[in-house]
């Protein structure tokens, strides 16, 4: 077959030598700016496409390649260890990892999200190779009502994962809903709750947001207990994965890569949206459920599969139609351009070897990635036998650094501070704290698609449910909300209130 | 004097990294519009005519540009490295959506390009050309739904005169606002809206590959290397330009300013930058300083107007 003989050409071009450095080069930087919050891969693509000028395509690009998964991979790392999610699409991972790590787990939840990863990102990258044109085509038949109807679905199924107090959860959710009202409003033009604070008028930024409830808040929370309760076990068994570990990761990375990949596809997706729907698919369908909220590896192995199965899925619509939907993605257009190539339905007839040499480069990073993360899990933990004070006076520099890196301004600061009061409220008084992030992310997306929608069809609210994708998923969103109903009215919602306590 | 050999190599050393500034340029859109490869380009020339080492390119969408230029004119104060790129959609979108924050507080550089309107459908529509649209839109202007970029933007303000060309209330217009040129494209490849406009960049490669047919061009004659009849020829009476521009932070000085100007200026006269502008299709319609300044103003009441007849601004 074609398409195989093109592969293994780019293949031959990713293996050679001074190719392996670049790509090593890649992920090594990539995992590095990763791990610090701030500081995400399309800054460092961008601060390193004049210097990779001078090199020739096939190596930029694979360079590139490398940055971009290993700046997916490194965020987990983080999230995982220190509850610092670097950026959106970790947040959840900092979920079950976090408490793994508590619980001297955290070696078999990074080798899970290690191993996840490049599970994903092979299947994906194989994915991009033969199946591009038809994932494209079904991203674009995604239109306002679609897109209303996944973020339906995405709002029941977390809000199923709330626990046990639907009123704490929900109230969590809405705190989240209305920060995600600050700013201009896209379809108007008309500044709301911004109170005449210019630096409101952008509206809040997702990561301040979510440094400040989990990192803050929980270093507040520790700082205010003494320590009391929030013992960390650095290291419990072996730093490696069991095989009951394995055994319980592997059908989550599947299924995690299966629900990344389209949804990274889509032009107006996002990658938390899959990682938020794989964590409830997990949840829902693991073995123990008991023993989410505690620390469930499935809980870490499905998200992470859907985070870098959706780094892939970006580049769908990337190289079939010069679409780039991330800012990584953008900065690898200008990457594109630097080398005269313009990415769009042509691009794959007109310029073949340099598609498949830098999918093939994806295979190669990909490979790397794990070849240099599995040996650093065993340092990487020893991060946590450092003393609880000097541990958390690290994590705030981090992520007071991280914020300003972000975003130079006094007021992000004084917003990380106010948040991160707000996370340690939230603790305290027992109210979970990703509602309050899902809100803020999924609002502001439902809002527009849903005015969009409505507009097309001069109000007619039909269009809601016109097509069978629109609804196939608000069936599973009504699926989501009911069956816990069914299964508590059957007597089992014991297991339930178990399954959804103390998560946060 | 072996010391003073030493000190000057190392003052050398230590004035050439800043002889060559490092400009941090904002794209006030979504990546893949016109905003955001209008920046790039700029960066591209900038670092391969050697005028400065290093150019970074960030994206904050939203607005018709108004949300990227308030967290500009409050982030980059009196700082000459920063740069924005901006052109008639924020004159258009500061005044729709009443914004606090106008042009008048950055300090404008030069306009660089200009670029015509082009109307699209997807391939598979029942529209062929401008005829067919305007007797679609006088039958039910509300059915036929619009793709662009923000509200009030040059995209906005077309789809207005076109209806008002037509002889249809400006005001029944059914226009649906995204973030940027590469938002709306995936809608209109989707047929999720009837027609598309936007630059005719954004559109160029998927009209080259077919997926796309273009129905119309905003220019007053035809365009060369353009395989699209004029507005005026389809018999709407409508020409309009979508200019670009780029401008510093508020609070330089003067002498920043020219510095800023004397880069701008040796960039636009580049050979990279002749080359990006053909490759693009962008027509160069380079003015700069006080002259720009002047322009600005004209164009800014002149939009004021169009928009109160059109309906856009009571």
């Amino acid at each position: 077959m074609d398409t195989f003989g093109l592969l293994a050409q780019g293949l031959l071009t990713a293996l050679e030598p001074m190719n392996m450095l670049y790509a090593l080069i890649g992920v090594t930087l990539g995992t590095a700016v990763g791990v610090l919050p701030g500081i995400g891969p399309a800054l460092t693509v961008a601060l390193l496409l004049p210097v990779t000028y001078k090199l020739d395509p096939a190596g930029s690009l694979i360079m590139f390649a490398g940055i971009y998964y290993g700046g997916m991979y490194g965020g987990s790392t983080t999230s995982i260890l220190l509850n610092t999610p670097g950026e959106s699409a970790s947040i959840v991972t900092a979920l079950e990892g976090n408490k793994m790590a508590r619980a001297g787990r955290g070696g078999p939840a990074l080798a899970t999200a290690a191993v996840g990863s490049f599970v994903a990102g092979l299947i994906a990258t194989v994915g991009l190779a033969f199946v591009a044109p038809t994932v494209v085509k079904m991203a674009l038949s995604f239109g306002p009502a679609e897109y209303f109807a996944l973020m339906i679905l995405a709002f029941m199924t977390v809000s199923a994962a709330f626990g046990d107090s639907t009123l704490r959860g929900l109230t969590a959710l809405f705190i989240g809903l209305g920060l995600g009202l600050i700013g201009i409003d896209l379809q108007t033009g008309q500044a709301r709750l911004a109170f005449g604070i210019p630096d409101l008028l952008d509206g809040i930024e997702v990561t301040t947001l979510a440094v400040a409830l989990f990192a803050v808040g929980e270093a507040l929370s520790v700082a205010a207990s003494r320590g009391g309760d929030s013992t960390i076990q650095a290291i419990k068994g072996s730093v490696w994965m069991t095989r009951e570990d394995w055994s319980r990761s592997w059908k989550p990375w599947l299924r995690g890569t299966a629900i990344g990949f389209p949804i990274g596809a889509m032009p107006a997706g996002g990658a938390e949206i899959g990682t938020f729907l794989s964590y409830s698919v997990e949840k829902n369908l693991a073995k123990k459920p008991e023993e989410f909220g505690h620390g469930a590896i499935e809980g870490v192995a499905g998200p992470e599969a859907a985070n870098n199965a959706s780094a892939a899925g970006t580049l769908v619509p990337l190289l079939t139609l010069g679409l780039p939907t991330t800012a990584t993605a953008a900065i690898m257009l200008a990457g594109f351009q630097q080398f005269g190539l313009q990415p769009g339905p042509l691009l794959f007839a007109t310029n073949p070897q340099l598609v498949w040499g830098l999918i093939a480069s994806l295979l190669v990073a990909n490979l790397m990635l794990l070849v240099l993360n599995l040996p650093l899990v065993g340092v990487w933990v020893r991060l946590l036998t450092i003393p609880l004070p000097w541990l958390y006076s690290g994590i705030l520099l981090f992520a007071t650094l991280g914020t300003i890196g972000a975003n130079p301004s006094t007021f992000e600061l004084g917003m990380l501070l106010a948040f991160g009061l707000l996370g340690y409220g939230l603790r305290r008084f027992g109210y979970p704290i990703a509602p309050v992030v899902v809100g803020l992310i999924l609002g502001p997306m439902a809002e527009q698609q849903l005015r969009r929608a409505l507009a097309i069809s001069q109000g007619d609210p039909t269009i809601l449910v016109h097509s069978p994708i629109a609804i196939v998923l608000l069936l599973l969103a009504a699926t989501a909300v009911l069956l816990p109903l069914y299964l508590r009215a059957r007597g089992r919602g014991k297991v339930l209130a178990q399954l959804g306590a103390n998560e946060d | 004097m072996k010391q003073f050999v030493l000190a000057s190599i190392i003052a050398g050393a230590l004035a050439l990294p800043a002889a060559a500034a490092d400009y941090k340029i904002m794209a006030p859109a979504a990546p893949g519009g016109g905003w955001d490869q209008t920046a790039r380009s700029m960066q591209t020339a900038l670092q391969d005519e050697k005028i400065s080492s290093s150019v970074q390119v960030n994206n904050v969408p939203g607005a018709g540009g108004t949300i990227g230029l308030a967290q500009f004119v409050n982030q980059a104060n009196g700082d000459p490295a920063q740069l924005i790129v901006g052109g008639y959609v924020m004159v258009g979108a500061i005044l729709t959506n009443a914004s606090p924050v106008t042009l008048d507080q950055v300090t404008p550089i030069a306009r660089l390009t200009g670029e015509y309107e082009a109307l699209v459908v997807p391939a598979a529509s029942d529209i062929k050309d401008m005829a067919g649209l305007v007797a679609k839109l006088k039958a039910d202007p509300g059915s036929v739904s619009w793709g662009g970029g923000s509200a009030g933007g040059t995209d906005h303000i077309t789809a207005g005169l076109i209806a008002k060309a037509a002889g249809v209330d400006p005001t029944k217009v059914n226009y649906i606002a995204y973030s940027g040129g590469g938002e709306a494209l995936a809608a209109i490849l989707g047929g999720q809206v009837t027609v598309g406009i936007s630059g005719y960049g954004e559109f160029a490669e998927q009209i080259k590959a077919g997926t796309l047919r273009i129905i119309g061009i905003s220019s007053d004659a035809k365009v060369e290397g353009i395989d699209a009849p004029t507005f005026k020829e389809g018999g709407v009476d409508v020409s309009i330009q979508n200019w670009r521009m780029v401008a510093a932070a508020p609070g330089i000085s003067a002498e920043q300013k020219a510095a800023v100007l004397a880069d701008v200026e040796k960039m636009v006269t580049s050979a990279s930058w002749t080359k990006i502008l053909a490759d693009k299709g962008w027509a160069n319609t380079y003015l700069a300083g006080d002259d720009f300044a002047a322009q600005l103003k004209k164009d800014t009441e002149a939009t004021s107007a169009i928009l109160k007849d059109i309906g856009l601004v009571k």
